[in-house]
């Protein structure tokens, strides 16, 4: 019950903070409340045992992304609010409707496929042992690639923000 | 109990907000933020299974899908203040220059 009681509290602060993220008008706002919602699913991620996750989503998305997202909003300056114009109320509209449509979809499935995939399943902990050994093993391929995929990645990010570039 | 059926309802409405965001904002950089909820819903979803499952594959693939992150926050930030030194705004509606 102890879980429970963990996985609502956190669902709700995670949620709570999504929304704010996708509402508020000021992007330093939404920037920060990101970080309260990347925190919360890390200790969701603890209580699905996923311990090396929960860490290197900590170390990637609070310490890494956000302070990167955060570094640009300050840099450009858009402090500024967004002026609502027409087009942005019809945006609403419409955003509304594909989130309802959405949510809609998420209950009928849920419906249909309540009762299998039952708890019974042994408790696999995703230690860094056990993580590691996946990825070093069956996983290999896929490892050594993403090497090439964040190699790449850095050199688009120097090679963009070169002034000479532009 | 908390089941598979939980995250899985969780993981859908993060979603749905990330989606929101990405059609109601109008600051590219907004839009960014929103597609890290996106990615995150994802995430919860990949772990949610692996638990209930009882295999660690899923938590290998948020592996997977951080490194994907990281990289798109890197390209997609470097884009963003491109696009701003040569409009000087970041709001999608006023930048039009591909337009025909």
């Amino acid at each position: 019950m102890n879980e429970a009681f963990f996985f609502y509290v956190f669902s709700g602060l995670t949620l709570l903070a999504a929304l704010y993220v996708v509402l508020t008008k000021n992007p330093t706002y939404a920037v920060l409340s990101l970080v309260a919602a990347m925190f919360s699913l890390a200790i969701l991620f603890v209580l699905l045992h996923a311990y090396f996750i929960a860490a290197v989503h900590i170390l990637v998305y609070a310490g890494a992304i956000l302070v990167l997202f955060l570094f640009v909003v300050m840099l450009l300056g858009v402090g500024r609010e967004e002026t609502a114009s027409r087009s942005q109320t019809l945006y609403r509209i419409f955003g509304g409707w594909v989130v309802l449509g959405f949510l809609m979809e998420i209950g009928l499935i849920v419906k249909a496929v309540s009762g299998t995939g039952g708890a019974s399943s042994p408790v696999l902990a995703g230690t860094i042992e056990a993580v590691g050994r996946l990825l070093f093993t069956r996983y290999f391929l896929p490892f050594e690639i993403t090497s090439v995929l964040l190699l790449v990645g850095i050199i688009g990010a120097v090679v963009l923000s070169r002034k000479e570039s532009v | 109990m908390i089941g598979l059926n939980h995250y899985l309802i969780l993981s859908g409405c993060l979603f749905a907000i990330g989606m929101y965001g990405i059609i109601t904002r109008r600051n590219a950089l907004l839009m960014l933020l929103s597609v890290e909820l996106l990615f995150n819903a994802a995430n919860l979803s990949f772990v949610a299974y692996a638990r209930y499952r009882g295999d660690l594959t899923g938590q290998v693939f948020v592996f997977f899908t951080m490194v994907v992150a990281a990289c798109e926050v890197a390209i997609g930030l470097a884009v963003a203040i491109l696009l701003y030194r040569a409009q000087e705004t970041l709001n999608t509606d006023e930048i039009h220059s591909l337009k025909g």
